[in-house]
């Protein structure tokens, strides 16, 4: 292990652990519904209280994600929200928020950007990690060597389908945590949580010293508190997208912060 | 590393074709593409699955398709020989029948009992209904609902094949989104589902396995053209979409130096990026549906909209293949527009009794404007990869007649 101060995201874990709580990781999507309101999005969220933030770069054709954040992406695009325009935004949206963001993006726009600059110019501009939900740790080594040329924690995805050498491999390039998809599947909100995540969650204890956030399908607070009982955070995508779709057009910033309490329970 | 433009151009272990290919897809999908990449390399090995496969290729699609010599269309450019490789004539219309028999026996060996494709002109979604109905699979079609209008008879004989069509409204509501859709399916259901992915795209192993199955094309020609003309062909032309019927007419040329291939890309309406389909005239390299390869795309990363009046030619990227030829000029990319390969259709129509699908048609469109230019005792082979059943509507609302 290199020697190097703890990331913001380390040290979000290991002062959950400190205190004996668990974490709450919530996405949303910049630029939806405008780049204006991400900024009180943002804050928003971290005032009902999430712990880390998933900031969500749009892209055309997230055929990972299920029709919320579809909508989500196609309203952002259409307005304009380029990776460029959510890195120049950053800094000042970073202001008011505390808690470490993470920022979700396929993989294409990334990759057209230059990987040294995005990984340059995301640093500077305060986000603390990075995730492309479509590349896998094979294609990753250029992009994984520049993120943490600039410090920033490369954070991937495991999957139930994930055999135990895949989890070995994905948490030894994953960096800050290693994020459990608790079913096959695209985003979105369920009834239940899914039988899969368990055995996920037992095999990534034994196979990764990282703290493990689990996410895909959890939509009310005693689904967060159920993942929550099994992992060290829960991870919340859809149902924010979705309350930010419902909520704050009328309600604003603080309609998404009261139902962010009432998430957290 | 230096690659000979002669050498034929296969994957290595991680699926690059040169520096193109590779594996993009969410996580939960990789072990199940490492799966098919082991299940299939053992078929390949497996001469029952073989003997299989070439019985079906034969008794039910109907192979080998005939090199047929177009005499009135040679005679009306005044050039070169003109000869079509009739994949037009195989059962359900067009080539993808090659590969559609292959993935549904391998899917059946992996134990799969659903399947699900995507289809821009239909003539995919009918072959992989068809193999489903052949071999018992659940079959699902994805079709984005722009596609669903322009090619309506296709959706009915999907439909009559017993496959269900789900169509997909998202952004242009074509190949794009339908392939989109059919990869979150497939994160939803892998571990039942197969998905029959239609051209040389997406990751590793489909590029080259999907080649494999096209290859019969090129090895048929490359046969037929030694035994009735006693040479090789100066030229083969074919039409790029995602590039199997293309690259599955090359494919066994790559080593021959005096054959000369082209690969024709749907010019569409106009040069402005969401106007044409031309990945090699206005692409740049990037990642779409699993693959690094040349991708329409806008100066941020979001892929372009396209357009083409050939809904199977209508697709922002292109097989890694391609992209590893056209970096190392083994294969020329042209493109020739919606007007030009109408024009191309009626042409042939007259001049030899054959209405060819629309994709066809940009390659005839290339002969056409080739032809006249060569010798007349040169050689172009053209591969008919489809017939025009399908685009009977679009050639009357085109005014052709």
């Amino acid at each position: 292990m290199p020697i190097v101060s703890a990331s913001r995201i380390e040290a979000k874990f290991r002062d959950l652990r400190d205190r004996g709580r668990k974490g709450l990781v919530l996405y949303l999507t910049a630029g939806d519904p405008s780049l204006e309101a991400t900024g009180d999005l943002l804050a928003a969220l971290e005032r009902g209280g999430a712990d880390i933030i998933e900031l969500g770069v749009p892209f055309s054709d997230p055929l990972a994600d299920g029709p919320v954040i579809q909508r989500a992406s196609e309203r952002a695009v259409r307005g304009g929200a380029t990776l460029a325009r959510i890195l120049r935004a950053l800094p000042r949206w970073r202001e008011s928020v505390q808690a470490p963001i993470v920022l979700f993006s396929y993989y294409n726009p990334i990759l057209q950007y230059g990987l040294e600059r995005f990984a340059r110019e995301a640093s500077s501009a305060g986000a603390d990690g990075v995730l492309a939900v479509d590349l896998t740790p094979e294609e990753a080594e250029s992009y994984v060597a520049a993120a943490r040329a600039e410090g920033l924690d490369t954070v991937f995805l495991a999957a139930p389908t994930s055999t135990d050498e895949r989890l070995a491999l994905i948490s030894r390039v994953s960096t800050g945590f290693l994020y459990l998809i608790s079913r096959t599947g695209v985003t979105g909100e369920r009834e239940e949580i899914s039988a899969t995540l368990q055995p996920l969650v037992e095999r990534a204890q034994r196979l990764s010293p990282l703290p493990l956030a689990a996410g895909f399908g959890i939509s009310n607070p005693a689904q967060v508190r159920q993942v929550q009982a099994l992992a060290e955070a829960a991870v919340v995508g859809s149902a924010v997208v979705r309350a930010i779709e419902e909520r704050y057009p009328a309600g604003g910033a603080a309609a998404i912060e009261n139902w962010v309490r009432w998430l957290k329970g | 590393m230096l690659t000979s433009t002669q050498e034929k151009t296969d994957p290595d272990s991680r699926g690059r074709f040169d520096e193109f290919g590779g594996r993009y897809v969410p996580e939960t999908l990789m072990h199940p593409v490492e799966e098919l990449e082991l299940a299939y390399d053992e078929a390949r090995r497996d001469s029952q699955f073989r003997a299989e496969l070439n019985r079906l290729l034969q008794d039910f699609a109907g192979r080998p398709t005939p090199l047929f010599h177009a005499r009135r269309l040679t005679e009306h450019l005044g050039g070169a020989q003109i000869y079509l490789k009739r994949e037009d004539l195989l059962h359900t219309g067009a080539h993808k029948i090659n590969n559609c028999l292959g993935q549904g026996l391998l899917a059946r060996r992996m134990g799969k009992t659903r399947i699900i494709a995507e289809t821009g002109a239909g003539q995919h979604g009918v072959a992989t209904a068809t193999v489903a109905a052949l071999l018992g699979f659940e079959c699902r079609i994805y079709m984005g609902e722009e596609d669903m209008a322009r090619q309506s008879p296709n959706v009915f004989r999907m439909k009559m094949l017993g496959a269900e069509v789900v169509g997909v409204a998202a952004g242009s509501k074509t190949l794009k989104e339908a392939i989109n859709e059919a990869m979150r399916d497939w994160v939803t259901h892998v571990r039942t589902t197969h998905y029959l992915l239609g051209s040389v795209l997406g990751p590793h192993p489909y590029p080259a396995m999907v080649r494999d199955f096209q290859r019969v094309i090129g090895q048929e020609t490359r046969r037929q053209a030694l035994a009735e003309l006693g040479r090789l062909p100066n030229y083969l032309i074919a039409c790029v979409g995602g590039g199997s019927n293309s690259i599955g007419l090359f494919y066994d040329f790559i080593p021959d130096r005096e054959v000369k291939m082209v690969g024709v890309e749907a010019g569409g309406r106009g040069r402005h990026l969401g106007e044409h389909a031309a990945r090699f005239d206005g692409g740049r390299p990037g990642v779409l549906h699993g693959t690094y390869t040349y991708v329409l795309q806008t100066e941020d990363g979001l892929i372009s909209p396209t357009h083409s009046v050939s809904a199977g030619l209508d697709y922002p990227a292109v097989g890694p293949e391609h992209a590893a030829l056209y970096q190392r000029r083994r294969v020329q990319y042209t493109r020739v527009s919606d007007d030009q390969a109408l024009d191309a259709a009626r042409t042939l129509a007259r001049t030899e009794g054959i209405i060819p699908a629309l994709e066809s048609a940009h390659a005839l469109a290339e002969v056409i404007q080739r032809a006249p230019g060569m010798r007349r005792d040169e050689v172009i082979v053209a591969n008919l990869s489809g017939r025009g059943d399908k685009d009977l509507g679009i050639f009357q609302s085109a005014g052709v007649l």
